[in-house]
């Protein structure tokens, strides 16, 4: 079980920086993110776009900012569960909470901070009238573990990274390889492009463009997909294993959106006239997964809003102790790996 | 600088006629957003960088748009409910030449 103070789910932008503030008050963090790397959409979406609304900052790479983030914040070390969705969350007796990923890992902290964002990245399912009948049986949006298509046939849907590289993939691992696409042009590396055409010279691909899968049959599971051209509307049955869509991902709120918290327009009701409390005590929400008159989904409102939240943590978790905010100007900045950053003195002395 | 009548069908078939300011830097998906037509986090999501389909809308009446860009392209290639006249909204900017422009936004992703 991983303990800690605060308990924060999201490693985007404003998760991380909760992390610096919480720090200044000796509080320890450990985060969630359902993606494998810290950042969130930054990271994940756009890292090579600019943002130019980062106070202090006239242009910065989304990319850049996530790494100056998680140097800011490396005095407070942080862990970090990735690639696992927080799934569950329980009120033990001694009102604290225990949240359960995906994958059984369980943390437990009196304080939970909900900095999600949009939700966790879910693949995006295509529009088949019997898709979720025949998931886990021939049905699955990512590939997991690739020694289950050995010897299998298998048709792949998507025009993208993913859709080429599995496909590239599971040339070799299964006997029939189906790559279905809505167009003839495929978006991704040139050399996944490349190597998809000459597998498919060799007859290890087969390619049906433009075309998009349009049924599913089978009886306890897959056993044929229908694929209808688009150009001449000819309709194409294969016998089939295993039906992959790679539609690429789209964030959904997902489990938390059954954790007991109100919910309005897709995103978590707060408190934003103290400390952005959900209607849960101890459990607080900010960022772009929260909602309140006037809400902002900007980087920079996330900063204040984790800032506020970490001095409220501070007092639940403090009831009797006092404390006022230091500046770090005066303060510095004592991480707990023993690092310290502080103003330089100024000396007295005089000059002769 | 001047506001264009614009007609949104939203996602339940109801017809809005509305003004849409051509002076605020302002695309398609924003107009959506401003009156309030789609319910916040259904359209826009990736914020307007042409990273999801969630805007994505059919043009019915026949003006000349900009050019669809790559990116753009790309997306549509992978959306669903695409048809012919299918744009991503947020791609569509407001400019005068907009004025009268009628479309239809398309079906939520599941």
């Amino acid at each position: 079980m991983i303990k800690t103070d605060i308990l924060i789910i999201g490693a985007g932008p404003t998760g991380l920086f909760a992390v610096f503030e919480a720090g200044l008050l000796q509080l320890k963090c450990h985060l969630i993110d359902a993606l494998p790397q810290p950042g969130g959409q930054c990271a994940e979406i756009y890292p090579k776009k600019p943002i130019y609304d980062i106070p202090g900052f006239p242009e910065v790479l989304a990319g850049e900012l996530v790494d100056n983030l998680m140097e800011q914040i490396k005095p407070f070390q942080p862990g970090f569960t990735l690639g696992e969705r927080a799934e569950t969350i329980e009120k033990l007796e001694d009102d604290t909470f225990l949240v359960t990923t995906n994958k059984g890992t369980k943390h437990n902290a009196p304080i939970v901070a909900i900095a999600g964002g949009l939700g966790s990245f879910e693949p995006r399912k295509p529009q088949l009238e019997n898709l979720t009948q025949f998931e886990d049986r021939g049905v699955a949006y990512m590939i997991k573990e690739p020694e289950v298509y050995r010897n299998k046939k298998v048709v792949i849907a998507g025009g993208g990274d993913s859709a080429l590289d599995w496909s590239i993939f599971l040339a070799n691992i299964a006997t029939e390889v189906t790559l279905v696409h809505r167009r003839n042009e495929f978006r991704g590396a040139l050399d996944s492009v490349e190597k998809v055409q000459e597998l498919k010279n060799q007859g290890k691909i087969s390619l049906i463009t433009p075309a998009e899968v349009i049924d599913l049959q089978g009886k306890e599971k897959l056993e044929k997909v229908i694929v209808r051209k688009t150009d001449d509307s000819k309709e194409i049955d294969l016998e089939v294993d295993n039906f992959i869509p790679l539609f690429g991902l789209s964030p959904k709120l997902g489990p938390i959106a059954d954790w007991g918290l109100e919910i309005e327009k897709n995103a978590i009701k707060v408190d934003n006239t103290l400390d952005y409390q959900t209607n849960i005590p101890g459990i607080y929400a900010i960022g772009d997964v929260n909602t309140y008159p006037g809400k902002l989904k900007l980087i920079l409102c996330g900063f204040h809003e984790a800032t506020l939240m970490c001095q409220s943590a501070y007092q639940r978790i403090h009831p009797d102790k006092k404390y006022v905010m230091k500046y770090t100007t005066v303060g510095g900045v004592t991480g707990f790996d023993g690092s310290k950053k502080e103003a330089p003195k100024a000396v007295v002395k005089s000059i002769e | 600088m001047s506001d264009i009548k614009i007609k949104i069908t939203d996602r339940d078939g109801v017809l809005h006629e509305v003004d849409a300011p051509t002076d605020m830097n302002m695309n398609l998906m924003e107009v959506v957003r401003s009156y309030e037509l789609a319910p916040e986090g259904t359209i826009g999501i990736c914020g307007g960088m042409a990273m999801c389909a969630s805007c994505q809308c059919y043009v019915k009446s026949d003006h000349e748009l900009p050019e669809k860009s790559d990116d753009e392209d790309a997306m549509l290639a992978e959306a669903f409910f695409v048809e012919e006249n299918s744009r991503l909204g947020c791609q569509i900017h407001m400019t005068e030449n907009l004025d009268g422009l009628e479309v239809e936004l398309a079906p939520e992703e599941g």
